[in-house]
């Protein structure tokens, strides 16, 4: 879509001097101010600006962080309280980076449902959808790693069980654990190259979400129907349909995002993280970060040998298998249809499923005794049967509602139905009008 | 779209209700399994919603009350001297404060170290010279330093209760919990719950039925001289609020800061969402 010749004409003597040699401003005009975007695309689109503002912000604050911050083991703790209480806007930054990772991994989420509502992932996006997941697994060990960093109970105890999973791998677990600690527990060299580590990885996202930009720009993007981009009618320029779009959706999220640093900071965060690592006293319950939880739920769901596989492995193996069964979705629906607004049941069980996705979260956070465990189980059930039974099947079952012909007839035909209901459609106020 | 939510109305139903009777479980009066056995009483906090402030009365008070019981055992080793401006004293009345501590100093220039009075850039100074010997004279429980102890204790809300919270803006965890420990020793324990040697039975504790801490607070043990009550209600109270302070000294920096941020973010949200609509007014979409 975007493949056809480039309509930028440098104006000034300097943009043709660059233009000629190396034509970077051609490809921001290309990309981002003549670009055609899908004109039907609705709010749920504009989670990748705001993850694209996340990832500088979290960049921005991070750096000013690691200038005040010391990693070794005696000092990070009260390297971080000094950050609070003396660094000027110190606690703004602090507070920025812990709930921004937060916020983070929110808009994210939001995003990768949108993609499995509206079929985003199916051809020619599979790369486009392995992409964002490459940049999710990166996202997730930048989380858990910073989470180890201020030194407190939870940054050691977290560290202590998640780099434990590793030793379920039979033969290489126990190296594998080893090089990630640096040693035989969770210490002064863990906490030095978790610091060197988390401060690499934020800049290899950002190149992974370049390429997945890239791939996007090929691709062109999807939108709610579900339906190509067939001729010019379906699509309006990027500029400034799209960028005061992204814009609105960007500052109503920054919104909830200031809400909680200047109100509730701490809510997001385990009150434990406050008290000192200290390695002789294990906490009453440890638990990840909120948005590790529903892995976490699933992890502790498998209570039982199978064959000869034990719990251990068989829950490393689930949890890991909750986030790699992502990669493979593009094969695993079959159905010719993409969006989940023409596909009555899938629409059904998609919702099945995010219900399902905070339950399991909620579950994570609780500890893993008596019904907890059984709801865990079911709940993890769920999870996998989405992916590996409802998505394959259902694409070959379901009857899906009549599509519209293009973008166009169903933005046509929706405005004609329900006009009165959303009046930003054609019908604006006069009092803007001007 | 009604049956979706129809659908997700009925699911998440049924999930609350299993959630619901989850959470009821097990539950025996003599042998708790979960602590705290009662939920912290909740107080009303001047620093508590969007324009809370500290109260400075109510913090002096409360330093008196930390200095004069509590820091016979709890240290506070994050919280410099300095910073007791923000609690409403002059600059002069602060020197003056310090100045009442012993700091260990030096080597000087011939290799001693030396004791001299403190100065606004020291920090609180510990009862004992560390953790060890806090943990043998206190029957094998450290008291924990208080820096951070308003932000380092949290009962939790439970489900649906931590979804209000956000609504309500509910963030006075720690306070409410310090207060309910100090007023929580009342109690009797119920019958046919044992109690170890040396410790108290509170159950307002988080981490047991019972604690090192014998109650440290008395009615008159602190002397006022700002009229409030004298109980251990209030000192409770003022306590609580001062540990508050401690652990967050920016608290009202970050409030006020907050509102200029969500008025500038909800105007420039308003006129984003006017020219959205401007520039989207003849395009169906
Ligand atoms: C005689 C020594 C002593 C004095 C005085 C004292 N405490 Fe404690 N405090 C302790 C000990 C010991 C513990 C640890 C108890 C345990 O873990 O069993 C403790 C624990 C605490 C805790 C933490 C409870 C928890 O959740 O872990 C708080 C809060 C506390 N004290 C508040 C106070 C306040 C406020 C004062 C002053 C009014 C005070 N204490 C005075 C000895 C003391
Ligand atoms: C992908 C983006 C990033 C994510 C998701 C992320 C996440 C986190 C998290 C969860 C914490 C713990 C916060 C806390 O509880 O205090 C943290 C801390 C920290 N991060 Fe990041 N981070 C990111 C980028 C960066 C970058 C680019 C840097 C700097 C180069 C950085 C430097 C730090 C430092 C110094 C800390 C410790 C200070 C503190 O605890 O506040 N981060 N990060």
């Amino acid at each position: 879509m975007s493949e056809g010749h480039s309509t930028y004409t440098p104006t000034t003597g300097l943009g043709r001097w660059f233009d000629a040699r190396m034509p970077l401003p051609r490809l921001v005009y290309d990309s981002f101010i003549a670009y055609p975007v899908p004109r039907n695309l609705n709010y749920m689109w504009t989670f990748g600006g705001i993850l694209s503002i996340m990832l500088v912000s979290q960049i921005v604050t991070g750096i000013v962080l690691a200038m005040h911050y010391a990693s070794d083991t005696g000092i990070a703790f009260s390297s971080v309280e000094k950050i609070m209480r003396d660094v000027n806007s110190g606690w703004l930054l602090r507070y920025m980076h812990a709930n921004g990772a937060s916020f983070f991994f929110i808009a994210v989420y939001l995003h990768i449902m949108r993609g499995l509502y509206y079929g985003s992932y199916k051809a020619p996006r599979e790369l486009l959808w392995i992409l964002g997941c490459i940049i999710y697994l990166l996202m997730m060990a930048t989380g858990f790693m910073g989470y180890v960093l201020p030194w407190g109970q939870m940054s050691f105890w977290g560290a202590t069980v998640i780099t434990g999973f590793f030793t379920a791998i039979p033969v290489v677990g126990n190296w594998i654990q080893e090089l990630l600690l640096g040693g035989f527990a969770v210490d002064n060299p863990t906490l030095n190259r978790f610091f060197a580590l988390h401060y690499l990885l934020p800049f290899m996202i950002a190149g992974v979400v370049v390429l997945h930009v890239w791939a996007l720009h090929v691709t062109g993007q999807n939108n709610p129907t579900g339906i190509e981009v067939k001729s010019k009618t379906d699509t309006v320029a990027f500029t400034p349909y799209a960028t005061i779009k992204d814009a609105l959706g960007m500052i109503v999220f920054l919104i909830f995002f200031a809400y909680f640093i200047f109100y509730m900071p701490n809510y997001l965060g385990h009150p434990d993280n406050y008290i000192q690592a200290d390695p002789l006293k294990t906490p009453a319950h440890i638990v990840p970060e909120w948005y590790f939880l529903p892995f976490y739920a699933i992890l502790r769901a498998i209570t039982f040998n199978i064959g000869p596989i034990d719990s251990k492995l068989g829950g490393v193996l689930a949890m890991f298998g909750a986030i790699a069964v992502l990669f493979v979705v593009p094969w695993l629906d079959t159905s010719k249809v993409r969006s989940a607004v023409y596909r009555p049941w899938y629409r059904l069980f998609f919702w099945i499923f995010l219900v399902d996705c905070i339950f399991l979260g909620w579950l994570g956070s609780r500890p893993a005794e008596g019904s907890y465990v059984i709801m865990a189980q079911i709940a993890t059930l769920y999870y996998f049967a989405f992916f590996i039974v409802i998505m394959p099947v259902l694409g070959l079952i379901e009857t899906p509602r009549r599509l519209p012909n293009s973008i166009t007839e169903a933005v046509l035909e929706k405005n004609k139905a329900g006009g009165a209901v959303h009046p930003e459609g054609a019908a604006a106020s006069p009092e803007i009008r001007g | 779209m009604k049956k979706i939510l129809a659908s997700l109305a009925a699911i998440g139903f049924v999930m609350a209700a299993g959630a619901a009777i989850a959470q009821d479980d097990e539950h025996s009066a003599a042998e708790p399994t979960h602590f705290p056995i009662h939920k912290p009483k909740q107080v009303e906090w001047s620093f508590a919603g969007p324009f809370g402030t500290y109260d400075k009365a109510q913090l002096q008070r409360g330093l008196k009350v930390y200095k004069e019981v509590c820091s016979a055992c709890h240290s506070m080793d994050l919280v410099a001297f300095r910073t007791l401006e923000d609690l409403g004293y002059s600059e002069a009345q602060v020197k003056a404060f310090a100045a009442e501590y012993t700091i260990e100093d030096g080597p000087n220039d011939d290799g001693d170290m030396f004791e001299r009075p403190g100065l606004p850039s020291d920090y609180f100074t510990p009862p004992f010279p560390n953790m060890q010997a806090a943990a043998a004279s206190n029957g094998g429980a450290a008291p924990p330093d208080f820096s951070l102890i308003a932000k380092a204790r949290g009962v939790e809300r439970g489900f649906p209760t931590f979804i209000f919270d956000i609504f309500t803006q509910y963030a006075e965890n720690g306070p409410d919990y310090i207060y309910s420990l100090l007023t929580g020793y009342d109690e009797e324990p119920p019958a046919g719950m044992e109690i170890a040697e040396g410790t108290h039975y509170n159950p307002y504790f988080i981490g047991g039925k019972s604690l090192a801490m014998a109650p440290p607070l008395s009615d008159d043990q602190v002397t006022y001289d700002d009229g409030a009550p004298q109980t251990v209600d209030q000192y409770a109270r003022d306590v609580s609020a001062f540990l508050m302070w401690a652990a967050e000294p920016h608290l009202e920096d970050r409030k006020k800061t907050g509102f200029r941020v969500m008025v500038f973010l909800i105007l420039f949200a308003g006129l984003m969402y006017a020219t959205k609509r401007r520039v989207w007014a003849n395009v169906p979409h």
